[in-house]
């Protein structure tokens, strides 16, 4: 039997620098997966030195995408080691610019970087529009943009691309592949959306920038609290934001909801999509404020795909090693002590199906030894999920009253079981309910917040740094991409360590030393790929996390050695 | 050169593109907007818009509205170094007037790592193709910048593992114009700051030809979209300031436009976040506002569709538009002149102001923290 590999470099529609390469044996099914990043930028090493303060600022440079989610967990992790808690209304106004975050990111990877793995854009242009304004209530009693004329103008917008044979962003996409299974009716109502969610987008911008300053990459949070006092006092400001929810709330109800719903049915029986849960132990952390003590999700872990139990976390069990990571020290450490000099062996000569089918030179991951930029972490020695289905499943089988009917309710649309929810579909539909929830929760923050503010204006807790202590601390929480930590060590003031532990890490792991896989890998083996030079099955379960690679990929060095110094051979043989 | 020899050269200038055959063979930019309910006389009133905040005279507004019209003919290359994505991100928040957002709607992206539906060998035949086929004519905008040296494959792409800094090189030979987008792209970023463990370095030094700065972090999508048209209008010699950014974007100081401008003039400072003053509005300079040192139209134009800006949301301003703000600027919540911590940068005003780079600025420094102190002086007599 041969083995024959399939290299997809880049993997676009994502964040940052990732490759995937796959053996595939006779009938085409997967045997081995591995994935890893191509791109090192070590901004944990930079960090050190420098004024706690500022250090929120530099961890939000790893993303620009999750652009509010390490801004967060930079300055929590400070205000966590020097023991500061914000005043009440800070803490809400965060919730409030982390609703923006969460629904922009959703909504923009579903719609604009995962779409396009279930909407087939060239079958939409043979719908009939008038036929489509009617499919469309069959998945929810008021469509969103679905009028007939609407649609049409959709045909005819991007039929005149397609006719003249350039596509443009859309050029040379795996359409007309055999798993794509919406009608062209179904993909004319979705490829409405798509583009309507281009302006929906930008609402969500502007709904954190009211809070925030701007976006990509607000400027609103200092260690300690927020400080736009003055928006928040600003009956104009409050109006603001709650126009831009509802509008962006109305699409995820009117246009989100019932595509995933429409998308569920259609792949219901599409065996590339399902049973493909990956990695079955599920972890989610805490996260979204909505009150004193309220939380709209809760932590825990699954193990093994068993929804009867959910363990609480412990903290102390996490680790991170680099076996098959382009790091020095291989040994599995806490992130307090994390300790990683990069030590990049280059990819080695081989073989991979070219664009023809045929076999072509290719530069390949030295799978026997390191092959990727991100680093193995590990729980208990264990591999974890991370992402809105761990969120969701965990928050279900933990009886959340927030969670529980919107899950019972899309079930109840779809037709599906609970078990069809931990597979790559489930990682899809669960990010829309996650989107959802926190849309239709975010008014109680926000009222909250105003109902605070009549008697309390505090936005800042008052703090000192004494230089002559040590201090440590972390950010445990949930963002668009799942569970995310950072840890800090402060000594005369200044980071002396840093690591983030962050979501695409956990699923993105290449193998650990027991030869563990993470999620990303063990959910590609045994699929069965239809055309080996079209991987799209690939692609959408990959896509199905929402990757964030530039997040994935860090390193500390509590040594202070030099990184950049390290000699790479030209040739980089493995 | 008078206004109107500008204009002279620049309608030769829309002459000669409008020779270069269109993209899309069918419709026009003009017939586009008209499909999307945009009259002539909207057009032309974002046209005068567009030409007030490239700081030209009025009399440019048609010549922008046909430059506009004339963005059909530019193919675009987006490419991805080391960076976090901000800058597409940025770019697709372009929204007012929507017709910014037409225009990049318009232009035909070839190769976006973010956006485009290829992956794989797809995605790299998509790159492959565009520069062969607008050889000399499309226009290259780098995200990110590029490790080099001995660390050069910190980045590769491609089955073939090609290397960022190859990539770029390649795509830079036969660009008809080159921007760098955002910071890391103009300037090395947040990876070149100290110690730079991956020796990243601007675009600009691993190519020989002209590089237009846009930067920012990330750069506003107006800035993006601006200079796009201002490409169109000028060539690739548009007015540049001593870092090759566009003057019309980078020309002032955020200081000189700013909103609290008139309480520094007044003495009144914030002096702790969440304090009175935070509450009135005051000026930010004394929490750490590097506004003062930082050159970019974020006072004028704002972000997300004029939404605000962080000085308006509290927050002092960090410098991000400037060479080496990582390193120079901080801590961002202090005055340059007043630093508590140490560094590896070294301790002091002084340390800090002559790595600015710029005499000029080294002495605005100083100007600005004696105005500071004089004002919050007078103040305090006042009040006495």
């Amino acid at each position: 039997m041969s083995e024959r590999k399939i290299v997809i470099d880049p993997i676009t529609r994502i964040e940052g620098h990732l490759r995937v390469e796959v053996v595939v044996d006779d009938n085409n099914v997967v045997k081995e997966a591995y994935s890893g990043s191509t791109l090192w930028r070590g901004i944990e090493q930079i960090v050190k030195g420098r004024d706690p303060r500022d250090v929120g600022f530099f961890t939000q440079r790893i993303c620009g995408v999750c652009t509010y989610s390490h801004y967060k967990a930079g300055i929590i992790a400070v205000e966590n080691a020097l023991g500061i808690t914000p005043p009440l209304n800070a803490q809400l106004t965060r919730t409030l610019m982390n609703a923006a975050l969460f629904v922009h990111d959703h909504i923009v990877h579903f719609y604009h970087l995962h779409g396009l793995d279930w909407v087939d854009v060239i079958s939409a242009l043979s719908a009939d529009p008038k036929k489509a304004s009617e499919v469309a209530f069959k998945f929810t009693d008021l469509p969103y943009a679905c009028g007939e004329d609407k649609l049409k103008e959709v045909q005819k917008r991007v039929g005149e691309f397609a006719a003249k044979g350039n596509l443009g962003p859309f050029a040379n996409a795996y359409f007309g592949h055999s798993t794509y299974k919406l009608s062209p009716e179904e993909n004319l109502i979705a490829l409405s959306h798509y583009l309507e969610c281009l302006r929906i987008q930008r609402i969500a911008a502007q709904l954190m920038a009211i809070f925030g300053g701007k976006n990509p990459h607000p400027q609103s949070l200092t260690v300690g609290g927020v400080t736009c006092v003055m928006d928040i006092e600003s009956p104009a400001r409050l109006g603001e934001y709650l126009t831009k929810l509802k509008e962006i709330q109305e699409f995820v109800n009117r246009a989100y909801y019932p595509d995933l719903v429409m998308a569920a049915k259609a792949y219901a029986n599409e065996p590339s999509v399902l049973n493909d849960i990956g990695v079955a132990n599920l972890y989610t952390f805490k996260e979204f404020q909505i009150g004193a003590n309220e939380w709209l999700f809760e932590s825990g872990i699954i193990k093994n795909g068993d929804l009867s139990k959910v363990y609480d976390v412990d903290e102390s069990l996490i680790t991170e090693e680099a076996t098959h990571a382009w790091y020095e020290d291989d040994k599995a450490l806490h992130p307090y002590d994390g300790k990683t000099d990069p030590k990049y062996t280059g990819l080695i000569d081989g073989e991979s199906i070219g664009e023809d089918g045929r076999m072509v030179h290719s530069k390949l991951f030295n799978t026997k030894g390191k092959y990727s930029w991100i680093k193995a972490p590990r729980y208990g020695g264990e591999s974890l999920q991370v992402g809105p289905l761990a969120n969701i499943v965990v928050n279900y089988a933990k009886g959340n009253k927030y969670v529980v009917p919107v899950v019972d309710k899309f079930l109840k649309d779809t037709g599906l079981p609970l078990s069809a929810v931990l597979s790559t579909l489930g990682r899809t539909a669960t990010r829309m309910l996650e989107a959802k929830i926190i849309t239709d929760n975010t008014i109680t923050a926000f009222n909250n917040l105003i109902e605070n503010l009549k008697t309390d204006r505090e936005t800042c807790a008052k703090y000192s740094i004494d230089k002559n202590k040590e201090y440590k601390g972390r950010y445990m929480g949930h963002v668009p991409r799942g569970t995310l930590s950072h840890w800090c060590r402060i000594k005369d003031g200044v980071i002396t360590n840093w690591q983030a532990v962050v979501p695409s890490t956990w699923n993105a792991s290449p193998k650990d030393a027991k030869g563990q896989m993470g999620s990303y890998e063990a959910c590609l083996i045994g699929l069965k790929i239809a055309d080996v030079t079209q991987p799209l099955e690939i692609v959408r379960k990959i896509h199905s996390y929402d990757p964030c690679i530039a997040c994935a990929v860090h390193v500390m060095d509590t040594k202070g050695a030099k990184l950049g110094e390290y000699k790479i051979d030209a040739n980089l043989k493995g | 050169m008078t206004e109107n020899d500008v204009l002279v050269r620049i309608n030769k200038r829309l002459l000669e593109l409008s020779k270069i055959p269109r993209i899309n063979q069918e419709g026009s930019i003009a017939k586009r907007l008209k499909e999307k309910g945009f009259s002539r006389r909207d057009f032309m009133k974002w046209a005068g818009a567009m030409s007030a905040f490239m700081a030209l005279p009025s009399s440019f507004a048609p010549s922008i509205a046909k430059a506009a019209e004339l963005s059909d003919r530019l193919p675009v290359i987006w490419l991805h170094m080391a960076e976090c994505t901000g800058c597409s991100e940025s770019l697709l928040r372009s929204d007012t007037p929507t017709i910014d957002s037409l225009i990049f709607d318009y232009i035909s992206l070839e190769y976006h790592e973010t956006l485009m539906a290829a992956a794989g060998h797809q995605a790299e035949r998509n790159l492959h193709d565009a520069i062969k086929k607008y050889k000399n004519r499309y226009i290259l905008m780098v995200e990110g910048a590029i490790p080099t040296g001995a660390t050069e494959h910190y980045l590769t792409i491609g089955a073939e593992g090609h290397t960022g800094k190859q990539i770029a090189q390649n795509a830079c030979e036969n660009a008809a114009a080159i921007f760098s987008i955002g910071t890391c792209s103009s300037f090395g970023g947040i990876q070149a700051a100290h110690p730079n463990p991956s020796n990243s370095k601007a675009l600009s030094v691993i190519t020989s030809k002209q590089v237009i700065n846009v930067p920012g972090c990330p750069p506003s999508e107006k800035n993006i979209v601006g200079t796009l048209l201002h490409f169109i209008l000028f060539g690739t010699l548009p007015a540049l300031d001593v870092y090759n950014r566009p003057k019309w974007a980078y020309g002032l100081r955020i200081h000189d436009l700013c909103e609290r401008r008139g309480h520094f003039d007044a003495g009144e400072f914030v002096q702790s976040f969440g304090d009175e003053g935070a509450k009135q509005g005051f000026c930010l300079y004394k929490v750490g506002c590097k506004g003062p040192y930082t050159f970019n139209n974020c006072s004028r134009e704002r972000f997300n569709s004029h939404t605000s800006w962080p000085i308006q949301a509290g927050h002092g301003c960090i410098g991000c538009s400037e060479p080496d703000f990582w390193d120079t600027m901080g801590p961002f919540e202090e005055p340059m002149a007043d630093r508590l911590y140490n560094t590896p940068f070294g301790i002091g005003s002084d340390a800090v102001s002559d790595k600015i780079g710029v005499g000029i600025l080294a002495l605005t420094a100083v100007g600005i923290a004696a105005h500071a102190a004089i004002a919050a002086m007078k103040k305090g007599d006042n009040d006495e």
